[in-house]
């Protein structure tokens, strides 16, 4: 077994390893450190991108780590994995130093470490084992209920910390899963009917705050345009402004001004707009879509039920963090603090994608193992 | 392992493309939006965003006399400001600037709020004339407060005291209800204009226009680069008709303890002189943005110091207004062969009118009843003219109509007469009250400067100019044609009238006429003087003679008696007598003459009164206890007493005291760092050609015999 194992991963090395999928990737990570070069020149970031390269060079490095292991033994340990996530959940809300008004991390003194992040691949791994195992094509209201829990629960954890921002990137995974699942679509209108209604609920008693601000500055930005409204104004002005053919590199008047919040990181997006125009936005949404289109491919060529699951899992996260950041740079989400995925600066969120990636390649090349 | 059956519905897959399609496709129509639709809206956002415009504040034109010296001019100082292209500042940011600023918070909150209806560009003032501590302050939180700013701007320096303070007027900013007012659609909030006075009169001309600086900033707000700059346009300097030596004396005669005016005028060419009101205020307190308490006093000061009496003082004439009444009178063919008894009064119309002079004045004719004020002479005078012909030369004069002085809000006085009745009461004239007008009371009121032109007039033989304070050559066309300084009227007087008219005039301040002791040895000054009532006596006796009935004193004057070159008039509220006045404006009109021929100016102190009767006036020729003489005298001299033989002989040597000279003014009082070296003298004082006439030798004193004293009631 072990043999035919060592003999199979090494024949599905190089030949099935979705190059095309990573030749996008890193394009679009190129295109991410150039902008971050730009968006720091002249400030005290200054010199991030090359931060920057590490993290894409140790995320390569995850990727192919991940694509060794073999995703099945992986799933069998899912229900550790699952109860490690909500174990390492409740600590951080026990244990963890508030940052920024929230506990999201547990000082290790020699890193933090933030375990919402892993969660997210970990729930793509239990949503997937869970369909794995229900074969229906059907799903009714109960195990509707019984695969929503699975998040859910984690999902609560992290909004304790609170951290709405992240919490609600668990839902697409739940979504994807439970539509690729077999739910009926009465109990899809139902739950968005649940989701409307439940939505001034929260918005009185559920958000705090500053996430309040957030959502009403989205409606209205120029009505407090100091403060939250202020990088909604930014950032349309820094895109608006860049015109068609952009204002060239590290010519962005709004980026390079400092006008333009957090370049590099949250609004990343805005500041290539502004500096390369309709036009360069339109070639990097362009590589995004190549990038989903080829992961949906793959997930169709995958060689069993769990191996969709998994790689949609990783196409409802990205498609998600794609919509809500370019979303609130175009002004049609409000501001979070989703990052743009292989672009934005951060390691964590490199490291996750990288890692997700992983996990399909992983998928991908054994889709001839039977 | 599973069989390749169908793992997941492929329709749900597809499903999920076409969802991530119309996402894409959703979030490129954003993109789309912004960037070509509304590419240019978006654009000029983020040059707001990074260009800072900064006012550079033109200063304003400052305020010169006739000879170029410095009335009005400005000096510079800080104001902090608020930039709000950025949008509104918040709340508790304009707390914390209000707090290092030593602001009262609500004060601010409220002006802001006021003021942010302004576009963007235009800043905020929120202080003037900060302290270097409120500098310091602004500049270590420029990153904290990026909007707030400071800016050198030039404020208003008034001469102290209030001097002048009515000609020259007050700058403040400009008011909401300027604003709404479409004569002033150029101006913009916050924009500081004149509110009164020259200031306001020729706003436009010393405002000059603002310029701005364009620079780059960056989000902090820090200055990175500089965009072109558009230079500020500085308003011009005026030059006012003013001879600052004159007006200084007219300031100083009416001191601080008389209301009233002085005004002094070129008959030939309408350029005043001098021109001062009492009470007055002090514009500097005007400059730094008055309290609201300060303004309600001087609002319900009953003294209303913020009028300008000279212009806008509308009261009865009094025994003034007999000199037009002459002018009819003899136009009319009347007065030149009226003869009258007066005994103390006379009846008209079943009421009995009575004469200043209880005793009565005897016969009177024409020039008599000038120089003595016979009332009953002009109250007959009036009853034979009837109103109407009275109405008509008044008005001929100017009377009842305002001069058109270039100065804001003159008033017009009133000039009755039937049709006036009838406009405004909607009832007859009624022929008894030609009577008082006769005297120049009842109905008639007139200003200062109204009766200064028609005294004018008269004594130029018909020569009726148009006061004003500048000179138009110096002021654009657009003021020329809007002023109309050159307009000169040429009333018919016949000759022999005027001649008999002026000669009378020059008796009153001779013996013999109402305002004897306010003769100046040396100078011809021809005039007349009038007490006005402001209420009837018998209601002045029921009230006691309390202070705020008591009579006005008038006084008209002018050197010399005919083809003058300088008329004045004075207004003494509560003067009571003319003659009191008269002294007022005889010590005016010698400064003038001493200018004119570069003798020392003294200063000028109130003259004492002399109400107690038996009491001397004081002596011709004294002015107050200040004398100027420039060396002792050493007189020789013989006599002998009378029913003697023998010659006495002595040799006197007669010292004058310390030498009191003081030189002209270089500035008005309080301006003298604006002073320059060598004033340039322009515009002299006109000038006559020199007759070799012994009236004219310095120092000869007028041949008339001694004067005999009359104590008390004068005229």
């Amino acid at each position: 077994m072990a043999d035919r194992r060592r003999s199979l991963s090494r024949y599905v090395h190089f030949r099935d390893f979705d190059w095309v999928l990573l030749i996008f990737v890193l394009i679009i990570c190129l295109l991410g450190v150039s902008e971050i070069y730009s968006a720091t020149l002249h400030t005290k970031f200054e010199g991030m991108h090359i931060r920057q390269v590490y993290w894409i060079v140790a995320g390569v490095a995850l990727m192919f780590l991940a694509s060794l292991i073999n995703y099945q033994a992986l799933l069998e340990l899912v229900p550790w994995m699952y109860a490690a996530s909500l174990v390492s959940l409740v600590s951080v809300l026990v244990f963890g130093k508030r940052y920024l008004g929230a506990k999201r991390w547990i000082d290790f003194r020699l890193f933090h470490f933030q375990p919402s992040e892993w969660v997210k691949l970990i729930l793509i791994l239990a949503m997937a084992k869970y369909f794995a195992e229900y074969r229906e094509s059907d799903l009714p209201f109960r195990e509707l209920v019984k695969a929503g829990l699975v998040v859910l629960l984690p999902m609560l954890l992290v909004l304790k910390q609170p951290d709405l921002g992240t919490a609600l990137t668990y839902i697409p995974i739940a979504v994807m899963a439970l539509v690729l699942g077999g739910m009926r679509p009465k109990h899809g209108i139902v739950l968005l009917v649940i989701a409307a209604v439940l939505m001034p609920a929260m918005w009185k008693w559920g958000l705090k705050p500053y996430q309040k601000e957030r959502l009403s500055t989205f409606v209205a930005p120029e009505a407090d345009s100091r403060g939250s409204g202020y990088q909604v104004i930014q950032s349309l002005v820094a895109v608006g402004s860049g015109g068609v053919w952009g204002k060239g590199v590290a010519k962005g008047t709004q980026t390079q001004g400092q006008f333009l919040p957090v370049p590099h990181t949250d609004f990343i997006f805005a500041a290539w707009s502004e500096e390369h125009g309709f036009v360069g936005a339109l070639v990097v949404m362009l590589l995004y879509f190549g990038v989903l289109m080829r992961l949906i491919h793959d997930a169709q060529t995958a060689p069993d039920r769990a191996g969709v699951f998994l790689i949609m899992g990783v196409v409802a996260v990205l498609a998600f963090h794609v919509l809500v950041n370019v979303g609130m740079v175009v002004g049609f989400m409000p501001v979070t603090g989703i990052p743009l995925p292989l672009m934005s600066y951060g390691g964590s969120s490199i490291l996750f994608t990288f890692l997700a990636l992983g996990i399909v390649m992983n998928v991908r090349m054994r889709r001839f193992v039977n | 392992m599973n069989g390749r059956e169908e793992k997941v519905p492929l329709i749900r897959l597809a499903l999920t493309q076409y969802i991530i399609l119309g996402i894409f496709l959703l979030l490129i129509f954003g993109l789309w939006r912004l960037q070509v639709l509304h590419s240019d809206y978006y654009t000029s956002m983020a040059e707001q965003n990074r260009v800072k415009e900064v006012p550079i504040l033109a200063p304003r034109g400052k305020l010169l006399d006739r000879e170029g010296r410095a009335i009005v001019d400005n000096y510079p100082s800080f104001s902090a400001l608020l930039l709000h292209s950025q949008g509104k500042v918040s709340e508790s940011s304009l707390e914390a600037i209000a707090a290092g600023l030593h602001l009262d918070a609500n004060d601010l909150k409220t002006r802001v709020k006021r003021l942010s209806a302004m576009p963007g560009y235009q800043p905020i003032f929120i202080k003037y004339d900060i302290t270097p501590d409120d500098l310091a302050f602004i500049e270590s939180h420029r990153n904290e407060f990026p909007e707030l700013d400071t800016i050198t701007v030039h404020r208003r320096l008034y001469p102290k005291n209030g001097f002048m303070a009515h000609l020259i007027g007050y700058v403040g900013e400009v008011s909401e209800d300027m604003l709404n007012n479409p004569r002033f659609e150029l101006y913009n909030p916050g924009d500081v204009v004149g509110q009164s006075g020259v200031e306001a009169e020729y706003n436009d001309m010393l405002m000059g226009k603002n310029g701005s600086r364009r620079v780059l900033v960056n989000s902090k707000g820090k200055e990175v680069g500089e965009l072109n700059d558009t230079p500020a346009i500085p308003g011009k300097p005026l030059q006012l008709t003013i001879d600052l030596d004159l007006q200084i004396a007219a300031e100083e005669v009416l001191g601080d303890n008389k209301n009233g005016a002085i005004v002094a005028m070129d008959p030939k060419t309408g350029e005043i002189l001098a021109l001062a009101s009492r009470p007055a205020f002090d514009p500097n307190a005007f400059a730094v943005r008055i309290s609201n308490k300060e303004w309600q006093a001087l609002v319900n000061d009953p003294g209303k110091p913020l009028l300008n009496k000279a212009i806008q003082a509308q009261l009865a004439p009094g025994s003034t207004f007999k000199v037009i009444m002459s002018v009819a009178g003899w136009q009319e063919g009347i007065a030149q062969t009226l003869h009258v008894n007066c005994n103390g009064g006379a009846t008209f119309y079943g009421r009995h009118f009575g004469c200043w002079l209880k005793g009565g004045h005897g016969g009177v004719d024409l020039p008599k009843g000038i120089y003595q004020s016979c009332d009953v002479f002009f109250y007959t005078l009036a009853e034979r003219l009837g109103i109407e012909r009275i109405a008509k030369y008044a008005t001929m004069f100017g009377l009842g109509q305002k001069t058109g002085i270039d100065l804001p809000q003159e008033a017009s006085g009133v000039m009755p007469s039937e049709e006036w009745a009838l406009k405004n009461f909607r009832r007859k004239w009624y022929a008894g009250e030609t009577i008082s007008v006769g005297i120049g009371q009842g109905a008639v009121a007139v200003t200062p400067v109204q009766l200064l032109r028609a005294a004018s007039a008269i004594s130029m033989g018909g020569h009726m100019v148009r006061p004003h304070v500048v000179f138009p050559d110096k002021v654009s066309e657009t003021y020329r044609n809007a002023l109309h300084y050159s307009d000169t009227q040429e009333i018919a007087i016949d000759p022999a009238g005027w001649e008999t008219i002026t000669d009378a005039m020059a008796r009153v301040l001779l013996p013999g006429g109402t305002a004897p002791s306010a003769h100046i040895p040396g100078i011809e000054i021809a005039g007349k003087t009038g007490s006005a009532q402001t209420v009837s006596l018998a209601l002045r006796a029921k009230y006691a003679n309390k202070a705020e009935f008591a009579q006005n004193g008038w006084f008209v004057g002018f050197t010399p008696k005919r083809n003058p070159d300088i008329v004045v008039c004075v207004l003494f509220q509560g003067g009571e007598h003319g003659r009191l006045a008269a002294r007022l404006a005889t010590q005016v009109i010698k400064v003038y003459v001493d200018k004119k021929n570069h003798r020392p100016l003294e200063h000028l102190k109130p003259p004492p009164e002399s109400e107690e009767p038996g009491v001397p006036a004081p002596q011709p020729g004294t002015l107050g206890s200040n004398r100027t003489r420039q060396k002792t005298l050493a007189v020789s001299s013989f006599w002998s007493d009378p029913g003697s033989d023998h010659l006495e002989a002595a040799r006197f040597v007669v010292d004058p005291g310390p030498e009191k000279e003081f030189h002209r003014a270089v500035a008005a009082p309080g301006m003298e760092q604006f002073a320059q070296n060598e004033p340039p003298r322009e515009n002299p004082l006109p000038q006559r050609k020199k007759r070799a006439s012994w009236q004219n030798l310095p120092g000869v004193v007028a041949t008339l015999p001694e004067p005999r004293w009359r104590t008390g009631d004068d005229h």
